[in-house]
């Protein structure tokens, strides 16, 4: 890592307060109560859909709020973009094998 | 020896940001690791639609239900140990730690009468019950073993690292600063430490100091207020906290794919 330059400034964000953790924890509990009812509805072929869509916004959440992404800096984002990217080839290039044999 | 202060840095450094990117890099193995899991989910039951469905129907939702709602409640206490860190708050990082490892206990406990009801029905890797189930079956529950499995071990190991986290923040207050002989020393030579309360009272006076001197520490043995703390003492702690908030993603992606898509 070459930032020496913001070396000591960069960590010293102002301390989050505990209200928007609890804001946090109530939005994944709310979204967990609507992929569980969504789950009862039976909605037939989109039900996968649905219950990736919300998983990966509850994920997402996580990832942003918890795990403090939106403090970190463009070496972070892009570590998690190349995840991201990394994890869709995996998938997809599996996918375009096992759906055409 | 003029009355400006000296500043003398802390012996130690520590790569804050070094160490939070290693730990990033670990767990993008981990996503990695059940990404692979969860390709060989999606393959087969793109396969086995009918039977990952029936499968999904002998899990028990509300047990699941359950263990999502104990993991969210152990991300939101480990982000507020640590948060409580931030604010110099050591009772509440402390008590918050101990719910979070609270919680990583009562969702094993759960897995456990979980695991034994299933085994007790006879399902289970390589039962003969299991054996004569379909194909589609066999397959759903040996990936829900094992990935639950994996996850599981995750968490205990989860448990046992923020119970290590506990005791290093229990252990922590000690912060010391040390003038040793050569680097700032020879400045106090001839002086003499003095503590002085408000009034300009000395409250207590230390010997002369001279050439035998060595070093002068010194250490405060509480709890560092708000403003001396440093972010680097805890970086343990919230690379700790960024696991155990990586164990509850790959939660949120199990539970509905093991316990709701019927």
């Amino acid at each position: 890592m070459s930032h020496d330059a913001g070396h000591h400034e960069e960590a010293h964000h102002e301390p989050v307060g505990y209200g928007q953790y609890f804001m946090t924890w109530f939005a994944l509990v709310f979204l967990t109560a609507i992929t569980v009812t969504a789950a009862g509805l039976h909605l037939g072929a989109i039900s996968v859909l649905v219950a990736l869509l919300i998983a990966t916004v509850k994920a997402s959440i996580v990832l942003w709020l918890f795990m403090h992404m939106k403090y970190e800096d463009a070496t972070f984002h892009r570590l998690i973009a190349v995840m991201m990217v990394a994890l869709a080839i995996f998938i997809g290039l599996t996918f375009t094998d096992t759906l055409f044999r | 020896m003029s009355t400006e202060a000296h500043s003398i840095a802390l012996a130690h450094h520590k790569d804050y940001r070094g160490s939070k990117f290693a730990i990033w890099l670990f767990l993008i193995t981990e996503v990695i690791l059940f990404g692979g899991m969860f390709l060989l989910y999606s393959v087969y039951r793109s396969e086995h639609a009918a039977d990952f469905h029936r499968g999904a129907e002998e899990l028990n939702t509300l047990l699941g239900s359950i263990n999502t709602i104990i993991l969210l409640t152990s991300s939101l206490t480990m982000a507020l140990a640590i948060a409580g860190t931030h604010h110099g708050n050591r009772k509440l990082a402390l008590w918050m730690l101990a719910v979070t490892v609270l919680c990583a206990c009562g969702f094993l406990v759960i897995k456990y009468f979980e695991w034994g009801a299933k085994i007790h029905h006879g399902i289970y890797p390589g039962s003969a019950r299991l054996a004569a189930f379909p194909k589609g079956e066999i397959l759903f529950f040996g990936l829900y073993f094992t990935m639950a499995g994996v996850h599981g071990i995750h968490v205990l190991v989860g448990a046992v690292l923020l119970t290590v986290m506990f005791f290093r923040v229990l252990g922590q207050p000690h912060a010391k600063l040390s003038f040793v002989a050569g680097h700032g020393l020879q400045h106090a030579e001839g002086a003499r430490l003095a503590i002085i309360d408000e009034q300009g009272t000395p409250l207590w006076k230390g010997d002369k100091i001279d050439t035998t001197i060595q070093r002068i520490d010194v250490k405060t043995k509480y709890w560092p207020v708000k403003q001396r703390f440093k972010v680097e003492d805890f970086n343990q702690l919230e690379n700790a906290g960024l696991y155990w908030h990586i164990v509850d993603i790959i939660w949120i992606f199990l539970f509905p794919l093991f316990y709701l898509i019927t």
